[in-house]
């Protein structure tokens, strides 16, 4: 009963949210509280077995291939906020909410009599109970799915599959290609810079400096460029720094000429 | 009877018709489907055989009606031998139709009147197949051209053997197909193949007359066969034997080529001789004449529809004979004088009992002369590469002698000299016609005259006067199979009036049409008869002073001539009047109709059609291929389900 | 525990998720809210079971589940293999099949 009223309005509201939220990413996070609160839920209503199985399959499982096909599509990806179809939006909140009321009236218009509760039918357990039903009376229900399951594993595999059309290429076919680039168009044949050279952090997010201390854009993530989560550093970094170490290592008469040779070494 | 005699006794007891009441067959007879079945089988086997049957083929089609006429012969003689009471036997062979209370028995009925006919058209029929070994002997299709033939002869023979009118229904069409396939025998001409669809298309409107008698027949009495229908005859009202009368004269028409219907047969010349000979000549064209006789337990009781009978010999008598004078073609002249002398034997038949006899008696002469004639002119064509413009012949009587002598024996045959048979049987004609109207007499009377003016005319520009042959022409006479039937037929031409000694073939058909009546005539016979030779001879000379061996005949037809030669050169404008009164308006009636469709009932589906289209154009737009629009249908009527649900629940 | 308050939270989720559908773009999203649609129906199923003292209904919702595991697994390779080809997990964008 406490887990009702505690777990029912978190659930819609999460369930709200994965409907609102922009980004994927938050969408699966917050499904993934509605279905373990659903597995409380079970459990709350005398099903244990199930609650095992939503904890497993659908949070563990499922929910875990949401992610990764989310990060394999990018995990960057969010809906614009221009919708497509005209008036879609309006016509679905007006049906969706006329649908709903029309449930909960529906609902609620219903005389049920008194749960029955499952104490009888799990009297050997639950386990035991739902064994019994499934290897009896649906064990062809039973056995179809298993052909099911193997045939969305086959079809998964079919559609994910992508034929190799050309030859395999080996380290030293990118090596020539690389040379063959830096002959072309001039294209640097190593490696781009790492972040943080120069810089005044060296975290993955801020740029290293060019020698004329300016960022350098490839030095970073891509990604982090399209979040906008680049550190900007300014020239002006570089002379806090220098005052900074020059007020520590020397207070009463260092050269600012020394120390930014020295720094840059 | 005509109104003449019915201002007599009504309804004596000879005038009810003679009801028809076979015998069942035994002995010979019994093989009387055998008549038929030969030529079917020739038929059969020279069609289907096709190629590999070319060598034998004419021989076998040869063979087949020679067998049937033998066969026929056989019981002929078998027939004399019987009283007159026995002389109508029947054979059933099967049952054809069985439908409630409708059945038709195919059964073949062998009396005095269809044995004459079966020994006309297999012995004349025989001939003129001898004769096509020959004439048809450089035709590729020689074997296919016996197979029609064998054809044509099985379904007439089924005509004039069936013993119900719905079988002869059947030998009618068949005959009507046999037809069309040899007038269009050479269809690679144009000509003949239009001539073969006019044929068809006319013969159709006849045939709907014959269709429309069964039904009629059916719906009156319940059967359709001879037995039924003349027993049952003298219980119907006068009005039922009128239309039936009609309907059956309607029928007659078409096959016989009597007006109105009269305009197929003058293009039917398109087809090879032969066929002109047998089928547009001896036998095909006189069913029409047999229908009349064979019905006359109908005609008997239905004295409009016989008048009309007389009317349409009468008139197709003169308008033959008109036509047969103004025609260069030499087939064509003779074909307008076949339709004159049915229209001798189609008003002979009408008089009635004083008739019947004499034109079943002129249509076996004229099966004899008409068909030597036709041969003849076949001959002719054979020596002259096939021309038919008598302007291009004369002085043919050297080149090809025995042509020339059996021609001139059915010549003199046809205009009715002394002696021949066919003085006898117009002769009686005539009589007849005169004792039972003088308006008949007189008509029948000038027809003869014209008859000896266009045959004396034929006869003098083909073999008298100057040769007018082509430069590359070089008349021979024909091979002996062509000419050995010629003279077997001129033979005949000569002796068919023996069959009127001892008025034997009016007692003949006593069975069949009842005893002759004999009309008192205001004046004596012989008078009449010394008329007759006297109006033949006026035409004679008239011909003689025209085209005699002493005139010039001009090398084309002269165009500066009278409005009445124009009119019989243009058929008597019967083409002409039948598009001004049936295409014409028929071809108008079906714009019309294309119009009606085009507009009305194709506009109306276009419009349709239209509609459905603009609003599917429009409506597709939902289809936008957005999958999230498809699932808010769909959410919306999930809506409208619980919406629908809960209506049901909470009310 | 009334039943009824179990099924009207299932029926919320379910609206939810349905509304989800209609309004989100992203292909993984939009499966994510058939998921929670599914769930929801699963809760009522269970809800139904305890109230009618039978575990057909748990039969049932295991079924669900296992055919909701196979249909992510097809879902998400199809999304896949058209983010490959279209560089875009956009259900707007497969809109081809169209007038």
């Amino acid at each position: 009963m406490i887990a009702f009223w505690v777990l029912a309005p978190l659930m819609v509201v999460a369930a709200l949210g994965m409907v609102l939220v922009r980004k994927a990413v938050h969408s699966a996070l917050l499904l993934a509280v509605v279905m373990v609160s659903l597995a409380v839920l079970y459990a709350a209503q005398e099903a244990p077995f199930l609650f095992a199985v939503q904890i497993i399959v659908y949070t563990g499982a499922i929910l875990m291939l949401f992610l990764f096909v989310l990060m394999l599509v990018g995990v960057d990806s969010s809906d614009s906020v221009v919708e497509t179809i005209p008036g879609q939006r309006l016509a679905a909140t007006a049906v969706g909410l006329l649908f709903g009321l029309l449930l909960v009236l529906g609902v609620a218009q219903a005389t049920l009599s008194a749960s029955v509760g499952l104490g009888e039918a799990n009297a050997d357990g639950n386990v035991d109970a739902l064994a019994t039903l499934l290897f009896g009376r649906y064990i062809l229900a039973f056995e179809i799915t298993s052909a099911l399951l193997i045939t969305a594993a086959m079809g998964a595999m079919v559609l994910a599959h992508r034929e190799r059309l050309s030859p395999k290429q080996r380290q030293s076919d990118f090596a020539a290609q690389r040379m063959r680039d830096y002959a072309e168009s001039g294209k640097h044949p190593g490696p781009l810079p790492v972040p943080g050279v120069y810089a005044r952090h060296n975290a993955v997010d801020t740029p290293a400096l060019l020698p004329d201390g300016s960022p350098s854009s490839i030095s970073v993530s891509r990604s982090l460029q399209s979040r906008g989560l680049v550190r900007t550093s300014s020239p002006t970094d570089v002379e806090r720094t220098t005052a900074e170490l020059d007020a520590a290592l020397d207070p009463d008469a260092p050269s600012a000429g020394h120390v930014e040779r020295g720094s840059g070494r | 009877m005509s109104p003449l005699a019915l201002s007599g006794t009504p309804l004596a007891s000879g005038e009810a018709g003679v009801p028809v009441v076979p015998t069942a067959v035994d002995g010979v007879f019994s093989l009387l489907w055998l008549v038929v079945a030969l030529p079917a089988l020739g038929a059969l086997v020279l069609l289907v055989g096709g190629r590999r049957t070319d060598r034998w083929g004419h021989l076998l089609g040869c063979a087949m009606p020679i067998g049937s006429f033998l066969l026929a012969l056989v019981m002929f003689v078998q027939l004399l031998g019987r009283d007159h009471e026995d002389r109508q036997v029947a054979q059933t062979l099967w049952t054809w139709l069985d439908v409630g209370d409708y059945t038709v028995q195919m059964g073949l009925l062998f009396d005095p009147l269809s044995a004459l006919f079966v020994l006309l058209i297999t012995g004349v029929g025989s001939l003129i197949h001898i004769y096509s070994v020959g004439y048809m002997a450089h035709d590729d299709r020689r074997r296919r051209f016996f197979g029609y033939l064998n054809l044509f002869v099985t379904a007439m023979l089924v005509l004039v053997l069936a013993d119900d009118y719905l079988a002869v229904f059947l030998g009618w069409e068949g005959v009507g197909l046999a037809s069309y396939l040899l007038i269009g025998f050479w269809a690679h001409k144009d000509s003949a193949a239009t001539a073969a669809n006019k044929a068809f298309v006319v013969n159709r409107v006849g045939d709907l007359g014959m269709s429309l008698a069964v039904m009629l027949m059916v719906a009156t009495f319940g059967t359709s066969s001879f037995v039924g229908v003349s027993a049952g005859m003298p219980e119907t009202s006068e009005a039922v034997a009128t239309v039936l009368g009609l309907l059956l004269l309607l029928a007659a028409c078409g096959k016989s080529a009597q007006v109105p219907l009269q305009s197929w047969l003058l293009d039917a010349m398109e087809g090879p001789t032969p066929v002109s000979a047998l089928i547009h000549a001896a036998t095909m064209v006189t069913a029409g004449v047999y229908l009349v006789v064979r019905s006359n337990f109908v005609y008997e009781l239905a004295p409009v529809a016989q008048t009309a009978v007389v009317i349409v010999g009468l008139v197709t008598l003169l308008v033959g004979a008109v036509i047969g004078c103004a025609k260069d073609d030499i087939k064509k002249a003779l074909a307008g004088s076949t339709m004159s002398q049915i229209g001798y034997m189609m008003l002979a038949a009408g008089i009635g009992p004083a008739g019947y006899a004499f034109a079943i008696f002129h249509l076996l002469t004229h099966g004899f002369f008409k068909a030597n004639m036709f041969l003849g002119a076949g001959s002719v064509m054979h020596a002259t590469n096939d021309d038919v413009d008598m302007r291009h012949y004369g002085a043919l009587r050297k080149a090809a002698p025995i042509t020339f002598a059996t021609f001139a024996f059915g010549y003199l045959a046809i205009i009715g000299f002394p002696g021949f048979s066919g003085f006898f049987s117009k002769d009686h004609i005539i009589e007849a016609a005169f004792g039972e109207n003088w308006v008949y007499g007189v008509g029948a009377l000038l027809g003869a005259g014209i008859t000896a003016f266009y045959m004396t005319r034929v006869m003098l520009m083909t073999f008298f006067g100057e040769r007018r042959w082509r430069p590359d022409v070089h008349p021979h006479e024909s091979p002996a199979v062509m000419t050995t039937p010629l003279v077997v037929l001129a033979a005949g031409s000569l002796v068919g009036g023996v069959l009127i000694l001892g008025d034997w073939i009016v007692e003949w058909l006593e069975p069949v049409v009842g005893p002759e009546e004999h009309h008192e005539l205001f004046v004596p016979a012989i008078v009449l008869t010394g008329l007759i030779v006297l109006t033949v001879l006026a035409g004679v000379a008239v011909a003689w002073s025209r085209y005699g061996p002493s005139q010039t005949i001009a090398d084309t037809a002269p165009t500066r001539v009278s409005a009445a030669t124009r009119a019989a050169r243009a058929d008597l404008y019967g083409d002409a009047l039948n598009e001004a009164v049936f295409m014409r308006p028929g071809q108008k009636l079906t714009a019309a109709l294309v119009y009606v469709d085009d507009v009305l009932i194709d506009g109306t589906v276009n419009a349709l059609a239209a509609l459905v289209g603009g609003t599917s154009g429009t409506a597709r737009r939902l289809q936008t291929g957005f999958v999230r629009s498809y699932a808010l249908t769909m959410l919306g009527g999930a809506l409208l389900a619980i919406a629908a649900t809960l209506a049901v629940t909470l009310s | 525990m009334n039943t009824e308050h179990y099924l009207t939270l299932s029926a919320l989720l379910f609206t939810i998720g349905a509304t989800g559908v209609l309004v989100r773009r992203n292909a993984i999203v939009v499966f994510m809210s058939v998921e929670l649609m599914l769930n929801a129906t699963n809760l009522a199923f269970v809800s139904f079971s305890r109230a009618h003292g039978q575990l057909d209904g748990q039969v049932a919702a295991f079924f669900v589940m296992v055919v909701a595991a196979a249909e992510v697994v097809v879902g998400l390779a199809i999304i896949v293999a058209i983010f490959r080809s279209r560089r875009s997990a956009s259900v707007d964008d497969a809109s081809l099949l169209k007038y």
